[in-house]
């Protein structure tokens, strides 16, 4: 004999293990675009510049002493002199910059088809004549730049998507499993059912959120052990906050099922609308990729989404290497978030579908 | 004896519709009474109020000296329930369900069992609730309602969906719980099944109670002639069956002769008309 809570939470996971398109969802389709993009971008840090020379550059050719190991690291060169030729071929992206000199003045063309890209050569090419012109002056540099990267590790293909595409999936299977419950159980009468049995509505509402909290917990542990044994994710120290901010991050994800469970009549209804929230707002929030290109208006509208804020916290504590406290602010928002839409669902919530 | 089901004018509303209208019952402790009427009379909606699960626009219902509503805790383990619909946990089995019903109310898993073989669905007790038949479905449905052994039962056309066999059975199992005390209420649309198994029978119709009397009461109310029928197929109808009877038998014509007093059928048709309910 077992307690109604452990009955009824082992009933609801045996009722979600046994729903194929449930468990794909969940967790099969989500690692799929991990799989994907850890795949598709995982050596996407920006390689060499590719160079070609056309006729006698002195710039290039005579280098000052130790120059020319910056000047490989950052230029592939290839030799030509056809320059017309050679400008065709970074017309067509076969290479980034063609470089010619006329008299003191060295001419580069090169395309802003891929404006990183040009931004890089660019550069390169200004320090070059910068550092040469000084070499020429002979006088030492009164001041010296140093750069270092802030984010080549955190903003590794990898390290960015395994939080995002989590905080996806987690808000996917807590939104779709609390919709398609709450509309089921109404449509089946099994709602009615349970109120005649005598067990309160605090464990049956336990029971349900328990079972999707460990779902979620499931999912972290398998996206976590997929991106460190195949990709190489590398955790920071605080990664455990992530426990923490996936529950709260499952419960607001299940007032929003609730909320589409509420407003439809119908099991199907109620996951297209779970659907409809869920799927952009996976957009907005930088699930599939960062949202540093887009323009101002549409961060400021994710920033009222939860997912964005789910998707923040995680990728703080799980690879930026911020301490724990960063996790606290978007738990807050959360669970902000999750009280209000509840009490709306409860608000809207029929118990009849008629 | 007192009553286990104490009902004054309840009454319930959808909109413009009154679908029970100022329905008074009273049910004493381990009385069987059945609830008939015509489709959408106010059967199952008067049962809902009276199991809790529905708020009353006017009137009350007491069961068991306990107030029906608001949802009281202590009143329902004593009360067991099957619903017009069956319901169930989605992708479990029989016996998963019926084990998890049970837990929900402190049963052990063997008495769980047990009530799957009074039903009869051992052999289907791995199969999951969504590959039964439509009887069987409704056999498990009034195990789980059955399984914390209620003092008052409430079943909402229990042998809507049962084949013969399954319908005696489960006559058989109900008259069982009814002779060892329990207090029943059952809606049918069979007569038959509540001349067989019910001490009175309640006729609703447009929400309300038209009668309540023991069926055989109702029957000699009805003040119906007898009809004879004769084996060449007359059909004799008189109010004097004895003298008729006696005359046939002078005649020699007793053969395959049948004879048919009112029933509870004519009772209820009598009362609620022939015309179809919306
Ligand atoms: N949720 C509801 N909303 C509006 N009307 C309803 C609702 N439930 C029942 N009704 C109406 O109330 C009336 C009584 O319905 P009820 O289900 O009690 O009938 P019933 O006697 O159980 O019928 P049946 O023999 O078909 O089961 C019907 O006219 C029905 O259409
Ligand atoms: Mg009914």
């Amino acid at each position: 004999m077992s307690t109604p809570f452990l009955a009824l939470s082992r009933a609801i996971l045996r009722g979600f293990l046994r729903d194929r398109s449930a468990v794909f969802f969940a967790l099969v389709f989500p690692l799929m675009f991990l799989v994907l993009f850890g795949g598709l971008f995982a050596d996407q840090s920006v390689g060499k510049v590719d160079m070609i020379v056309v006729g006698d550059v002195s710039l290039i050719d005579d280098q000052p002493e130790g120059a020319d190991a910056t000047f490989d690291a950052t230029f592939d060169v290839t030799r030509s002199d056809d320059l017309a030729d050679a400008i065709d071929q970074v017309r067509k992206g076969d290479a980034d910059v063609a470089v010619e000199q006329q008299g003191d003045t060295v001419v580069a063309h090169y395309t802003q088809t891929d404006p990183a890209r040009a931004g890089i050569t660019a550069g390169a090419l200004q320090a070059l004549v910068d550092g040469t012109n000084l070499a020429v002056t002979g006088e030492p540099p009164t001041y010296a730049l140093e750069t270092r990267s802030v984010e080549d590790e955190s903003l590794d293909a990898i390290q960015y998507y395994t939080p995002g595409l989590l905080g996806w999936a987690v808000a996917m299977s807590a939104a779709f499993g609390a919709a398609a419950t709450l509309q089921g159980w109404r449509q089946s009468k099994l709602l009615r059912r349970l109120q005649l049995a005598p067990v309160s509505t605090r464990t049956v509402v336990g029971a349900r959120v328990s079972v999707t909290v460990a779902v979620a917990i499931v999912q972290l542990a398998i996206f976590v052990g997929i991106g460190a044994l195949f990709f190489d994710l590398t955790l920071s120290g605080a990664w455990w906050m992530s426990v923490p901010l996936i529950v709260v991050g499952t419960l607001c994800f299940m007032s929003i099922g609730l909320l589409a469970g509420a407003i439809t009549k119908t099991q199907e209804g109620a996951t297209n609308a779970a659907n409809f929230m869920v799927l952009p707002m996976a957009f907005l929030s930088g699930s599939f990729f960062p949202l540093e290109g887009a323009p101002q208006w549409l961060r400021s509208v994710a920033n009222v989404l939860p997912l964005k804020h789910l998707n923040d916290g995680m990728l703080d504590v799980m690879v930026r290497g911020e301490p724990w406290t960063a996790g606290l602010v978007p738990m807050g928002f959360l669970a902000v978030f999750a009280i209000v839409v509840t009490l709306v669902a409860a608000r809207l919530f029929r118990w009849e579908t008629a | 004896m007192s009553a286990a089901i104490e009902v004054v004018d309840l009454t319930m509303t959808y909109g413009d519709l009154r679908a029970v209208d100022g329905v008074s019952l009273s049910v004493a402790e381990g009385e069987f009474v059945g609830i008939l009427g015509p489709n959408g009379a106010g059967k199952t909606t008067l049962l809902e109020m009276i199991e809790g699960l529905r708020r009353p626009v006017a009137g009350s219902a007491t069961v068991l000296g306990l107030p029906a509503w608001p949802r009281n805790p202590a009143l329902l383990p004593r009360i067991g329930v099957q619903l017009q619909a069956s319901s169930f946990f989605d992708r479990l089995t029989a016996r998963e369900q019926i084990h998890t019903f049970a837990a929900l109310y402190g049963v052990s898993a063997r008495r769980a069992d047990e009530w799957l073989e009074r039903v009869g669905l051992t052999e289907k007790a791995d199969s999951r609730v969504e590959d039964l038949s439509g009887g069987q479905a409704q056999r498990l449905s009034i195990a789980c309602a059955l399984v914390h052994d209620p003092e008052v039962v409430f079943l909402d056309e229990p042998t809507a969906a049962l084949d013969p066999q399954a319908r005696r059975n489960l006559w058989e199992l109900l008259s069982g719980l009814n002779d060892s005390g329990r207090t029943v209420v059952l809606t049918t649309h069979y007569m038959d099944e509540a001349e067989a198994l019910c001490d009175r029978v309640a006729i609703m119709d447009h929400g309300q109670v038209l009668v309540v009397d023991t069926p055989a009461a109702l029957v000699q109310g009805l003040d119906a002639p007898t009809r004879i029928t004769l084996a060449d197929g007359e059909v004799i109808s008189t109010r004097e069956p004895a003298a008729e009877i006696a005359r046939l038998a002078g005649e020699g014509r007793l053969d395959h002769l049948q004879v048919q007093t009112g029933t509870l059928e004519d009772v209820f048709l009598s009362l609620t008309g022939r015309e179809y309910r919306a």
